[in-house]
């Protein structure tokens, strides 16, 4: 017989989870939960600034490691304060478990202090969500809360646990077992049979590469399937390490920020197969003219993805590690020289970028060199933003989370947080974060969680003095009438970094950016370079938020491509 | 947008874009709240919704009075997906349940 109170039970359990690590902030209503919580050796408990950046820590936990990674809250503002985080999570599919405070159940509904209905309010932005009634509960909600958070489309859920719930009484016989991911369903053979034929039969077929490979652990599996049938793939933003870049078939990222060549590519492909994609607006642009030649297979894990936005002609629902292991012993090798010759040539007329953009003074050219310096087993964090379309453009990734990065939400602020996280789940390995002085601002507050775990992240801000990416679109979209987009003042980030105790450089002009970056590359802990980008600067080419992705304004070719 | 004008044209051809949903749910406080969540925020049209515990109380019966034709199949693979979400199965509309409360109206 066991006997313990609700908070060293949720502990406990967590414990038996194999959870390590756990992001919050402690307030009134989580504090039997911090004092269960002091008790455990098995646990270390990051403490964060600011309830959103312990949502991303956990993330960043999460999305390095594929682990289910867990964050507390107190209820009221810190329950409010992590709802973006775990937001993010739901639009990127990470599996985050978020155990929040509430006042005692006897004062729910009396708009007691630091009340809100946290319930309420994260249903919408949860895979499934809790408010627990009674302790016994625990026991089934806890466990379940990993399994649903881990299995099919990973997702977040969250648990609500009243005050008295943490602090009431229970005795049980037997623990219940770890959630853990169930096995799914297989996919249709017959459906597969069918997608078979279509590969097989096709002249000018393209792979997109999303997320849900990356969840799926499929990136092997994927790679084997387009080298046997010599498949162009393509990435999405939350695909992107899911295949080396620089293998001769990647076609590197689509939509919105992708090469020219790689949107043409997918205007003539005459069967376009998504795998653990979603059909974001970010990447198809104007849906009904996306791959207008194009038939559709789709294969993904969850059965609502399927034909939500674009009609699959074969729609393979289940795990994609699966299916793409049951499509490749079917396929036939096909060297596709008439359609991999058409894809170079677009390549070779519209590169991406230009010899002028690749010197490290420039963005391109900076995140080149740290990809150069960056250790193999590396990561790469970054915000949102200029910075975050740039390093997507041109990092040549070479495996699968190796970029952590807010795709659906776009959140600014998520970067430092996540870059945290990652570091403190890989203590040995470098994490490089590149963010923008806009997204930086967001969660400053956890330059000191970054101190005092003395994290191996090293922040990269490219300082453009603005919010770029909308400086962007109203010089483009709203004939240049900048307004609310350029900071009125200079910051100093390196000197505020060296407030929170943090090592920091500021790249002045004329200097050795390049040197100046492996030394810090080098140097072991936190530490921050603030580097200068021309406000001008934009990101090239850009489809028009709602246009065809055949319409793609600027960059180094626009003059060479009137389409 | 585009969902009403065709949802007004299959009225005008006298054929029904209602359909009913049986569902069989977990009978807790939230449930309501995640069904009724998911069609605002996912623009489905629900007109009618009637729900009452069955058995020892652990299940609940839910009939969902659903406007969609064009997004039928994205609205049940939806409703499926929710945890609390026991069964689902879908009649014609004209339900006994929904003509039944008519006589009240």
């Amino acid at each position: 017989m066991y006997t313990m109170n609700g908070a060293q039970l949720i502990i406990k359990m967590l414990e038996r989870q194999g959870v390590e690590l756990i992001a919050g902030i402690p307030g009134g209503a989580n504090l039997p939960l911090y004092d269960a919580l002091f008790a455990s050796s098995a646990i270390k408990h990051i403490l964060c600034r600011h309830e959103q950046g312990a949502g991303f820590l956990a993330q960043g936990i999460s999305r390095s490691t594929g682990k289910a990674a867990v964050c507390f809250a107190t209820s009221g503002p810190g329950a409010t304060n992590i709802l973006t985080a775990i937001a993010d999570a739901y639009l990127d599919s990470i599996p985050v478990v978020c155990i929040t405070g509430q006042v005692p159940a006897s004062l729910i509904g009396t708009d007691a202090f630091q009340e809100v209905d946290t319930y309420g309010m994260s249903i919408p932005v949860t895979k499934h969500n809790n408010l627990v009634r009674s302790v016994t509960d625990l026991l089934y909600i806890i466990p379940k809360a990993f399994e649903l958070a881990l299995s099919g489309r990973p997702g977040p859920v969250l648990i609500d646990v009243p005050k008295d719930i943490q602090t009431a009484m229970i005795s049980f016989l037997k623990w219940p077992q770890p959630g853990c991911c169930l096995e799914q369903k297989p996919t249709d053979s017959s459906q597969l049979a069918m997608a078979a034929e279509m590969i097989n039969t096709a002249k000018r077929p393209i792979l997109c590469l999303g997320g849900g490979i990356i969840h799926a652990g499929a990136s092997e599996a994927a790679r084997a399937l387009i080298e046997k049938s010599s498949i162009p793939a393509t990435m999405t933003l939350m695909g992107l390490g899911a295949l080396a870049a620089d293998h001769p078939l990647s076609l590197g990222m689509l939509g919105m920020h992708a090469a020219r060549s790689t949107n043409m590519a997918l205007q003539h492909c005459d069967l376009f197969i998504a795998a653990g994609a979603r059909f974001d607006d970010r990447a198809t642009g104007k849906i009904v003219e996306f791959c207008p030649e194009a038939r559709v297979i789709h294969m993904d894990i969850d059965p609502s993805e399927l034909s939500k936005l674009k009609t699959a002609h074969i729609a393979l629902a289940g795990d994609v590690k699966e299916s793409l292991h049951a499509l490749l012993p079917t396929l036939e090798p096909n060297g596709r020289k008439i359609w991999r010759n058409y894809i170079e040539v677009l390549q070779e007329m519209y590169p991406l970028t230009s010899p002028e953009a690749v010197v490290p003074e420039k963005p391109y050219g900076l995140i080149l060199k740290i990809s150069e310096l960056l250790q193999e087993n590396g990561f790469v964090a970054t915000d949102v933003g200029k910075h975050q379309m740039w390093t997507a453009q041109v990092f040549p990734f070479t495996r699968p989370r190796q970029l952590l990065t807010s795709g659906g939400l776009g959140t600014m602020g998520f970067g430092l947080p996540a870059a945290i996280g990652a570091a403190l789940a890989f203590p040995d390995r470098q994490v490089v974060l590149f963010t923008g002085d806009g997204s930086l601002q967001m969660n400053i507050q956890e330059l000191a969680t970054a101190v005092e775990q003395q994290v191996n992240v090293k922040i990269i801000v490219m300082n453009n003095k603005s919010l770029g990416l909308v400086r962007q679109q109203q010089n483009l979209f709203y004939q240049k009438q900048y307004f609310a987009c350029d900071f009125q003042i200079d910051i100093d980030f390196a000197a505020i970094a060296k407030g929170f105790g943090m090592k920091a450089f500021n790249a002045e002009p004329g200097c050795n950016v390049a040197e100046l970056l492996s030394v810090i590359l080098t140097q072991p802990g936190p530490c921050l370079i603030n580097v200068p980008v021309g406000v001008e600067e934009e990101v090239y080419p850009m489809v028009p938020p709602g246009a065809s992705n055949s319409i793609m304004l600027g960059g180094c070719n626009a003059e060479k491509c009137k389409c | 947008m585009q969902k009403n004008v065709n949802v007004e044209m299959i009225d005008k051809e006298n054929r029904s874009a209602v359909m009913v949903l049986e569902l069989m749910v977990n009978n807790h406080p939230g449930v309501m709240s995640h069904i009724c969540g998911l069609f605002s925020r996912r623009a489905y049209n629900l007109e009618g919704i009637v729900c009452m515990p069955i058995g020892a109380g652990e299940l609940s019966r839910m009939w969902l009075q659903v406007n969609e034709e064009l997004k039928l199949e994205q609205v049940i693979k939806q409703v499926q997906k929710l945890p609390d979400v026991v069964s689902v199965a879908r009649h014609a509309a004209g339900h006994p349940v929904f003509s039944g409360l008519a006589a009240f109206m």
